[in-house]
């Protein structure tokens, strides 16, 4: 019980100590530091557009934070979710433009899991590669990083391709779009957020309470101890990397079905690699996960209303920074939380 | 004649363990001196001492009559002391010629004279018969080669006393004749040189003078020509039986496995098992003896589904379960503790009652339609916990917080509880106390009187003659013979683990 506490105040004091030495950064650019973090909280949770559209950034990053984050408790490094998250949010768009007169009962599960499986497919290969060859997931998923990106490229600029300007696709028929929660202005709050939690939930009953998940953490903690244990070790490669896949896939739909309602060019952005981020300050704990993503979108969309009162919205990334510098190296905090812990006995 | 290397009354204390008690250590100059014992002896300790790896907690070292005081190897080197490692120091994307020199390299004014160090190299490998190329990467040469670049490595730094540590325990037969060829060279131009081994038939070919170490102590000093191996092996191993339990006559059933000619490859595709055939019944202990790196751990591998065999049958219950992987052994009825608890044995970051159903978390009534069932796995482990007295009594603990006995019973209760027809044996006590050790003797027992076939795999002799109902002896992958523990004595099981087969052996105590 203790070591969970810990595990879950290492992240929490290291966005103190963050915000703390950004204040510094603010003060010498000759800023009011409290007047920039205001700001901060006010763009992020001070209205109800800027409540929407921090939960609309914050919901894929959920997705790919879990898909990381499964990945690594099965001792795997999926740095390819930003492929796969591609791929899901493109074989969507496909399924989704096609659905034409279908009525959205089916619609709209049909494209999701369509884009599930995708991400599935696409992080199974990384897992069989692992599995049969030894090649280091690692290397294959920065390649198929990159196969993704430009495959998704091509598909927007010529078979998919409609209109001028930015490459692409046409938008996805009505039924299979997920209807808005709220609508403010132009944003709509998507419900992929409650997905987003769900699927959260999901990983927390297959890693805790699952047979399966018993063998997948097993793996992960020690591969040895697992095959002497009658786990078949590369079965659960490829099924913790297709999991790890699918739950990026997952976050490509959403973005497509919720947000931009078509596939765009740009539509990862680095979502996936964002993943790795979130499910280190998440502690790889699907709850840890939802914060630490909640965390990184309040970060981005709060910072445009700091650079209103004259702060460079940058400063978040050197909070980001030093968040995850603190969780890596997270012995430094346990450290300082110790000394802390002595002095007031 | 005059002494090279003087080690006078060293104590080393490691935590738990007295690594050297009162060691004292000649070496005279110019010969070739063998350092035997089983693992654990104490022997890499004392020559890290020697190599200034180690400093010991008291005693005197003398090299070439000079007392001395190494801080680190830079001093030992300076004095003319080199030291093959069994794991080797070199870079392997680096150059014969280039690991050879690297820390002193030569330079031409600022810069590196690679041409001279392959000039030198070049010179020390013609001498000594060192045959290496010295533009070849490390990474090209075979392991006999690699070795050929340590002991050039410790010349070019101008070595006189020269230590191996296990040299042979890597090579090929041929590569060890090879290298006892260069050591006798090495000698005729005069080096000393200090050899670690365990393998008496290899001690007996090369040394002139032989110490022998058992648990710490230095237990005998012979010279070659007046010892046999039969005189080693009873140093090496020792007589006295710390510990005794009591043994119920046997009742065997059937055969409930057999091994057929069983062809087994190592890490680096080498034959570590060749050939070997034999079988177990049930309530029977089959104790394999040997020392270490003699294949056991590949046998171990091979039955229990960890490491595919090359040729040959497995015979468990009437069925062949040549390859079959693990988990349809267990399912079958085999069970396994293996002789490394860190690696294999437990998860340690799993608490203790996750740890208890590794193996059969996959059954009932640990998994129900592939959910865990947390009550009966916490009552599970809380039952077990209490009949094999594990400590502390905490179920929820991690499995790396438990002492090493403790983890030990972790492994040992798991496995037993678990109702096997075949359990599989590795090292049940090593590094235990004797209480354990007599608990753990007990339990297996216990399983045979319950009519369990039982494969015991131990390096301690006392324990195979305490708990074994048959011995097997293996040597280099074969088995030597096979002897019954009220028939042979200690003496005779260690000429089998030095390569004696069991006929000559008898042929000559008769």
């Amino acid at each position: 019980m203790r070591s969970r506490l810990w595990a879950f105040l290492v992240p929490i004091v290291s966005v103190v100590i963050a915000l703390l030495l950004a204040s510094l950064v603010i003060l010498f650019i000759g800023q009011n530091p409290i007047t920039a973090y205001q700001a901060l909280i006010r763009g992020a949770f001070g209205s109800k557009l800027s409540l929407a559209t921090t939960i609309v950034k914050t919901t894929p990053l959920i997705l790919t934070g879990l898909a990381v984050g499964f990945a690594f408790r099965a001792g795997l490094f999926n740095i390819g979710a930003e492929g796969q998250m591609i791929m899901g949010a493109l074989v969507a768009t496909t399924v989704g433009i096609n659905m034409g007169s279908t009525p959205a009962v089916i619609a709209i599960p049909l494209t999701m899991l369509a884009g599930m499986a995708a991400g599935a497919g696409y992080a199974a290969i990384i897992g069989f590669l692992k599995a049969k060859t030894g090649a280091h997931e690692v290397v294959s998923s920065i390649m198929l990083n990159w196969i993704a990106e430009y495959f998704a490229t091509y598909m927007v600029t010529v078979p998919l391709a409609v209109g001028m300007g930015t490459p692409k696709s046409p938008e996805i028929a009505p039924s299979a779009k997920l209807p808005p929660l709220l609508t403010v202005q132009a944003t709509e709050l998507t419900s992929g957020i409650l997905v987003a939690i769900l699927a959260a939930f999901v990983m927390y009953i297959i890693l805790e309470k699952t047979t399966k998940g018993y063998e997948i953490k097993a793996t992960g903690f020690n591969p040895y101890a697992a095959e002497y244990g009658g786990i078949k070790i590369s079965q659960n490669i490829i099924l913790a990397m297709a999991v790890s896949g699918a739950l990026a896939g997952l976050a490509g739909s959403l973005e497509v079905m919720g947000v931009h309602h078509r596939f765009l060019g740009t539509l990862s952005g680095g979502k996936g690699f964002d993943g790795i981020s979130i499910a280190l300050i998440g502690q790889n704990h699907p709850i840890g996960i939802i914060f630490a993503a909640l965390l990184m979108g309040s970060l981005r969309t709060g910072s445009n209303e700091m650079q209103f009162v004259g702060v460079p919205k940058h400063i978040i990334i050197i909070v980001q920074g030093i968040v995850i510098f603190l969780v890596a190296a997270d012995r430094i905090v346990r450290t300082v939380l110790i000394r802390k812990r002595v002095k007031s006995q | 004649m005059e002494n090279a290397v003087e080690m006078i009354d060293i104590v080393k204390q490691f935590p738990g363990v007295l690594a050297n008690d009162h060691v004292t250590l000649e070496v005279r100059k110019g010969e070739i001196h063998a350092i035997v014992g089983e693992n654990g002896a104490g022997k890499t300790t004392l020559m890290n001492q020697l190599y200034g790896l180690l400093q010991p907690d008291s005693g005197e070292i003398k090299v070439f009559g000079k007392t001395v005081n190494f801080k680190g190897p830079r001093d030992a080197i300076s004095v003319g002391i080199g030291m093959v490692h069994q794991h080797f120091m070199l870079v392997s994307n680096l150059t014969v010629a280039e690991n050879v020199v690297l820390g002193s390299e030569t330079m031409r004014g600022i810069v590196f004279d690679l041409d001279r160090a392959k000039k030198e190299v070049k010179e020390l490998s013609n001498s000594y018969g060192l045959l290496v190329d010295p533009v070849a990467k490390i990474e090209d040469l075979p392991v006999g080669a690699q070795q050929r670049v340590e002991i050039i490595k410790t010349l070019y730094r101008g070595a006189e006393i020269l230590i191996l540590d296990e040299p042979t325990a890597v090579l090929t037969p041929q590569e060890t004749e090879e290298l006892f060829e260069i050591l006798q060279k090495l000698k005729e131009s005069g080096k000393t040189i200090i050899f670690i081994s365990h393998k008496l038939n290899e001690v007996m070919e090369i040394s002139d003078r032989i110490t022998v170490m058992r648990l710490g102590k230095v237990t005998g000093v012979l010279e070659k020509k007046r010892t046999n191996t039969r005189e080693i092996a009873r140093l090496m191993v020792g007589r006295e039986v710390v510990f005794r339990v009591k043994k119920n006559p046997g009742k065997f059933g059937k055969t409930i496995l057999k091994v057929e000619n069983l062809w087994v490859k190592d890490n680096r595709k080498l034959d570590a098992i060749k050939g070997i055939s034999f079988h177990v019944k049930e309530g029977e202990i089959l104790g394999v003896a040997g020392v270490a790196g003699n294949g056991q751990t590949e046998l171990v591998e091979a039955l229990t589904g960890l490491r595919k065999p090359e040729k040959g049958r497995v015979i468990f219950l009437d069925q062949d379960v040549t390859g079959k992987a693990p988990r349809e052994l267990r399912n079958l009825g085999m069970t396994h503790i293996p002789e490394d608890r860190h690696k294999y044995g437990l998860v340690l970051q799993y608490p203790a009652y996750f740890n208890m159903i590794l193996g059969r978390h996959f059954k009932e009534p640990f998994s129900v339609s592939d959910f865990l069932n947390q009550k009966s796995i916490r009552d599970f482990a809380e039952k077990v916990f209490k009949e094999y007295d594990i400590r502390p009594d905490d179920i929820r603990m991690l499995g790396a917080n438990f002492s090493g006995g403790n983890q030990q019973k972790l492994v040992v209760a798991r496995e037993m509880s678990a109702e096997p027809k075949v359990i599989v044996i590795a090292q049940p006590t090593r590094g235990l106390d004797v209480g354990a050790i007599e608990f753990i003797h007990n339990s297996i027992l216990k399983l045979r009187d319950a009519g369990v076939g039982i494969l015991l795999i131990s390096m301690e002799l006392e324990e195979i003659f305490t708990l074994s109902d048959r011995i097997i002896v293996m040597y280099e992958g074969e088995i030597m013979g096979e002897v019954l523990p009220q028939e042979t004595t200690i003496e005779e099981v260690g000429l089998l683990m030095a390569g004696h087969r069991l006929e000559e052996v008898r042929g000559h105590v008769s």
